[in-house]
């Protein structure tokens, strides 16, 4: 029998020896995958991984907090731009990341104050404005995103004669790792839980003595926190940024992302962000088809699997676990 | 004064266009709860539609009722066959505003399929450049026409709304869906027709846009965004409210380009969302919908 005995046995993350020897192999295979695969592929992994980090933050919001953001390409572009100034003054790398994902944090938590009072689609009208704010204000400051020409990132050296989109792809696989195991934490505490049971119903949630200033605020934070730095990862990719990059179509690509992939699963933004970035890959030459298949595939996704691509692999697990006694 | 008489003109012409998306807008959430955010590109189609029919010889009586008719069925199908679906297997309000930026995305390539990026003109009866001069002040036919079309719309919307029994069954609707039931009102048809009556209303906005600005697939999408925040500023759920939110967006951009500078117009409407929602939620003429826990 399956039991489990003890909370700390409920909260590791993988518990029987088989998983965790599958998951050990995929990220092994994960990791070494740059040293064979051709160059576009590690880049576009290389993006998977950053978009990765992103998305969980928006699932952390509207999949777990339940407050609709349209905004994130705000965070993002917030992100972007504090990376690649602090870049170019002469941060290191980690710093400026850092720096970037708190910039973004704190324009979150400032933006969170709306949210205590508005819901629903009060709440994505008015982070859709901060968006389109955030970008008109970069589109017309020339001091911040760098005039006509656009603001040119430092590259990335890598150390040890290693190729630089290998070295970048490495960077972004560790980063994203962490802040993937961050996130689980997260979701699996006090937190996360509280997360939860705003979303299920606030005014229940506060009777239960969690407090919804705090928790609403702190959403938001984290949230943008994750968009910020997925900001810094792109910018540093790009190499070259302009305002263009951060317009409303982007906080699109996260909520179809956040959808696909499963609303409330941190696996399943992994694989919302990996759609996300493939359907453009491989369907590049039609560009009209791309919208075409992310608004079918969120109706489908919708109607007949709520719970998204998570949802789905949930199942074929479960299907597996009993397989031949069925 | 003539200056600003003028401004203002031009300001309500645009505001009677932003009002014109507003009412479908606030149609839909009033009745559904629903933030339609494939209003701007369900009306883009139709209005190419309606680009295509007079591209190809037909006169405007033919191509106006034929686009309406279009952008009318396809949120009728939207809703009869997606949205009636999820709501019966309990998709969130959160879900139900997701599934119609589904709709926007797959009309937006389609849009993209049919006619292609480039902008084209639009071919219209009425001009800009035909000016008349009343008193102090100029009028050119294409803003006289929208302000009558507009006014017109919005007339037969509020006899629609008060005067009917089908209107009164709609506010019954939009009032107290379980209640309507009961009473024998046939209410799935009922919110399609207001779903079908507000993206008409929607195309109705575009093919007078479409003379303004150029004709392309993204075309809707700013006027769509004031139009958002027009019907915040008159509230979310009150079809006056609307139109008045409409004009005075539409005025007050048109002032604040002309005395403040011209960047601020376009940020206007943004920063009029955040104060509204930040001191007055529920709008200058609206009530908010009670919920219990």
């Amino acid at each position: 029998m399956d039991l489990v005995e003890t909370y700390r046995e409920e909260l590791r993350f993988v518990r029987k020896p088989i998983p965790r020897a599958l998951l050990l192999l995929l990220l092994a295979a994960l990791a070494l995958l740059p040293l064979q695969a051709s160059s576009a592929w590690i880049s576009r992994a290389s993006l998977v991984w950053a978009l990765s980090v992103g998305v969980i933050g928006q699932n952390l919001l509207i999949g777990y907090a339940g407050q609709i953001s349209f905004g994130q390409a705000g965070f993002l572009a917030i992100g972007a731009y504090a990376f690649s100034h602090l870049r170019i003054v002469g941060w290191p790398f980690s710093l400026s990341l850092l720096a970037a994902g708190s910039a973004a944090g704190v324009a979150g938590w400032l933006v969170g104050f709306p949210s205590l009072r508005l819901k629903g689609p009060y709440l994505a009208i008015a982070t859709l404005g901060f968006g389109t704010a955030v970008y008109q204000i970069f589109a017309n400051s020339e001091v911040l995103s760098g005039g006509r020409m656009g603001l040119a990132v430092p590259e990335l050296e890598p150390p040890f004669g290693l190729s630089r989109e290998i070295w970048l792809y490495w960077v972004y696989f560790v980063i994203f790792l962490l802040f993937t195991a961050l996130a689980y934490n997260l979701v699996s505490s006090y937190v996360g839980r509280a997360f939860v049971a705003i979303r299920d119903s606030d005014i229940a949630a506060e009777a239960m003595g969690v407090s919804l200033t705090r928790y609403k605020l702190l959403a938001f934070a984290v949230s943008s926190f994750y968009t910020g730095v997925h900001g810094a990862l792109l910018a540093q990719y790009l190499g070259h940024l302009e305002p263009q990059a951060f317009n409303i179509t982007e906080s699109l690509n996260f909520f179809v992302a956040a959808i696909v992939g499963g609303l409330a699963s941190v696996e399943g933004s992994v694989l919302g962000a990996a759609f996300v970035i493939l359907v453009p890959a491989l369907f590049g030459d039609f560009r009209w088809l791309v919208p075409v298949l992310f608004g079918a595939t969120i109706l489908v996704v919708l109607v007949f699997e709520p719970l998204g691509l998570a949802g789905a692999w949930l199942k074929t697990r479960l299907y597996f676990r009993l397989w031949p006694f069925r | 004064m003539d200056r600003f008489l003028q401004y203002a003109l031009t300001g309500l012409s645009a505001g009677s266009l932003y009002a014109l998306v507003a009412l479908g807008l606030v149609l839909i959430y009033r009745s559904t709860r629903v933030l339609n955010f494939a209003h701007a590109d369900v009306a883009t189609f139709g209005t190419f539609v309606a680009f295509s029919l007079l591209v190809g010889g037909r006169s405007l009586w033919v191509a106006l009722p034929l686009a309406l008719l279009t952008g009318a069925a396809i949120a009728v199908v939207f809703y009869f066959g997606v949205l009636l679906k999820a709501q019966r297997q309990g998709a969130t309000q959160l879900g139900q505003i997701i599934l119609t930026l589904g709709l926007a995305l797959i009309f937006q390539g389609v849009t993209l399929y049919g006619w292609g990026a480039e902008p084209d003109r639009f071919p219209f009866p009425l001009s800009d450049s035909k000016v008349w001069k009343v008193g102090p002040l100029y009028v050119n036919e294409l803003s006289v026409g929208t302000l009558a079309a507009a006014a017109a719309a919005s007339l037969l919307l509020y006899l629609l709304t008060q005067k009917t029994r089908l209107g009164i069954a709609m506010r019954a609707t939009s009032e107290n869906l379980q209640a309507a039931q009961t009473l024998g009102i046939p209410t799935r048809q009922v919110l399609a027709f207001s779903w079908g009556t507000a993206s008409a209303l929607g195309v109705l906005a575009g093919v007078f846009l479409a003379p303004v600005l150029l004709l392309d697939p993204f075309f809707m999408l700013d006027p769509f965004y004031k139009a958002l925040a027009a019907a915040v500023l008159g509230g979310l759920n009150s079809l006056p409210g609307a139109v008045v939110g409409g004009l005075v967006l539409g005025v007050a951009e048109s002032l604040a380009g002309a005395y403040v500078a011209v960047e601020f117009k376009n940020s206007l409407a943004f920063v009029l969302i955040v104060v509204v929602l930040l001191f007055r939620p529920e709008g200058l003429l609206g009530r908010e919908f009670q919920e219990r826990v």
